[in-house]
């Protein structure tokens, strides 16, 4: 119950059938391991009344049925658990291989980011494809995946005026975070590249390839290989 | 069975059930109905199961030509509802039959209708829900608000033997000054003279107000000196309040999953289908509640609808 105490954990209302709890400050690995273990935990044997487990950053928010539950339940519910034994229970998690496509129609912003760090588009290219990075939450759009472990190099401010539609498959750069959208959207990040890949199919059986927790590593592949693949995700 | 033809949609005409719950992880808004007792109303009036799908219209009905004979009814804001011309009371249910025309008018109060069909609207359930998402294009019908020309079935379904209407003392005046109660939200701390601001202040409504968020317009709410002016991003409630950069408030809604704004307070469950049904230009003021109270008023109404239920069925 150590790592318990050492950092207590904060708790919020969200209104009169939301409650928030928070693991610790900013975007930390370490605290977002906590917080999905703890979700992935509530999950396996989720309380009476409690109707949606939404993991985040650094925060957790249970939303229940005040006629079936109480906060004060979910409270001791959710602080009997010890997260140094659930980290194992929440995973093994996956790695996800992302193809991408950089650059050109695809990416129409690889040139800013390029000039934004002093490289080439090519160097550009291999360090935002060299990490594995870690998913630290889903959300914005069905399937948008906040990515953490971005290159230094490659953090770049988002645009000035956001985009009134990003196409579907998009990968982005804003400041330290990358991401991908997974149906066209309004957005203002920068556009370096985009996946063939059907990110979001409500009717397929699983509608997701990840969730928070999971990784991703992006491939690059040719405008050839691109349309290859894109066709055989449309068939299917 | 084929049930009605669109012949003109009206405003932003949606199937809307109760919401798509357990998949806001992933990205997913809850979406469904914004104002909950009328839309559990409506489908008492038509004897269906509680939370069956139904029509959302916005500001303007739609019209609508009568392919069954089925029973249907009106709730919500108040839209001048005609059956081959002729004026129809809203909140009781009305048989209608192949060929009728059915026009749903301007609101002359109030901001959403709901309108139900004895079987319900058949649409495919996608994720747990028949409601409609639009900007992720799921739910529904298509994906997408209702337009000229779209065939929807419904189910097949016994008629009433008897007129069912809500009594008088339970139908909503939809004013457009409304007094929407609110507990302090989570980043309650980021404010200190903000929170007196927004329980002392008058707000409008702006143009900005859809199913994502309405936008509203007063005395500017500043964060306290040395707290940042953004939060990690969190997920949100219908009904956070959020204060932007530009220090107005936005009341958000159910097409929302996540946000990075710190949220001042929160429109406790009972007030949300009075903020639902105000219009640009309407004025709201909060009032500071507690949980306790909030979880009471959820259990009033549903006492409320209870004793609505059985009087509708001892009829």
């Amino acid at each position: 119950m150590g790592k318990k105490q050492e950092m207590p954990w904060v708790w919020r209302l969200a209104g009169d059938t939301g409650l928030i709890v928070e693991f610790g400050e900013g975007i930390d690995p370490a605290v977002n391991a906590r917080v999905r273990s703890v979700a992935a935990a509530v999950k396996k044997t989720p309380p009476d009344g409690v109707i949606e487990i939404i993991p985040t950053y650094r925060s957790l928010l249970l939303v229940y049925e005040p006629l079936k539950t109480r906060p004060e339940k979910l409270v001791n519910f959710i602080e009997q658990f010890d997260t140094a034994v659930l980290d194992e229970d929440a995973g093994p998690f996956k790695r996800v291989d992302i193809p991408v496509c950089y650059g050109k129609e695809f990416g129409p912003d690889i040139e800013t980011v390029a000039k934004t760090a002093g490289l080439s588009t090519e160097e550009v290219i291999k360090r935002h494809a060299a990490p594995d990075y870690l998913i630290y939450m889903v959300g914005f759009t069905p399937g948008f995946p906040f990515l953490g472990g971005l290159d230094e190099k490659l953090f770049t401010p988002r645009l000035k005026t956001p985009r009134m539609v990003v196409p579907q498959g998009s990968v982005g750069i804003a400041n330290n975070q990358t991401g991908i959208y997974p149906i066209a959207s309004p957005g203002g990040w920068q556009i370096i590249g985009r996946t063939p890949l059907t990110l979001f199919a409500p009717r397929r059986e699983n509608p997701f390839l990840y969730q928070a927790g999971d990784w991703i590593r992006f491939i690059p592949v040719s405008p050839e290989e691109y349309a290859r693949l894109k066709e055989k995700e449309d068939r299917s | 069975m084929t049930a009605v033809k669109v012949i003109s949609p009206g405003g932003y005409t949606t199937i809307q059930d109760r919401g798509r719950f357990g998949f806001q992880n992933m990205g997913i808004p809850v979406s469904g109905v914004l104002d909950a007792f009328a839309f559990t109303l409506a489908n008492l009036l038509v004897g269906n199961p509680d939370n069956t799908p139904v029509m959302e219209l916005t500001v303007m009905g739609p019209s609508l030509e009568i392919k069954k004979e089925m029973d249907i009814a009106l709730t919500g804001a108040k839209m001048g509802l005609r059956v081959n011309d002729s004026p129809v009371e809203q909140w009781t249910s009305i048989r209608v039959r192949p060929g009728d025309l059915v026009t749903i008018g301007q609101v002359q109060a109030g901001c959403r209708a709901y309108l139900a069909f004895g079987g319900g609207i058949r649409v495919p359930e996608i994720m747990g829900s028949f409601s409609t998402y639009v900007g992720g294009k799921i739910g529904g019908f298509k994906g997408r608000p209702l337009q000229k020309e779209d065939v929807l079935e419904t189910g097949d379904f016994p008629l009433l033997t008897r007129v069912r209407a809500i009594p008088e003392s339970f139908i909503p005046a939809y004013p457009s000054e409304a007094v929407i109660r609110a507990i302090p939200g989570p980043q309650a701390e980021y404010f200190d003279t903000g929170l007196k601001t927004l329980f002392q202040s008058e707000y409008s409504v702006t143009v900005k107000a859809d199913r994502m968020g309405y936008r509203l317009q007063g005395n500017p709410i500043s964060i306290k000196q040395g707290m940042p002016k953004s939060i990690v991003s969190e997920p949100s409630m219908p009904g956070s309040i959020q204060i932007p950069a530009d220090e107005q408030p936005i009341i958000l809604l159910v097409e929302q999953t996540v946000g990075g704004y710190a949220k001042i307070a929160t429109v406790i469950s009972s007030d949300l289908p009075l903020v639902a049904q105000t219009t640009p230009g309407d004025t709201l003021w909060f009032e500071c509640v507690d949980l306790k109270t909030a979880h009471a008023l959820i259990l009033d109404e549903k006492n409320r609808l209870h004793a609505v239920k059985t009087r509708l069925e001892a009829l």
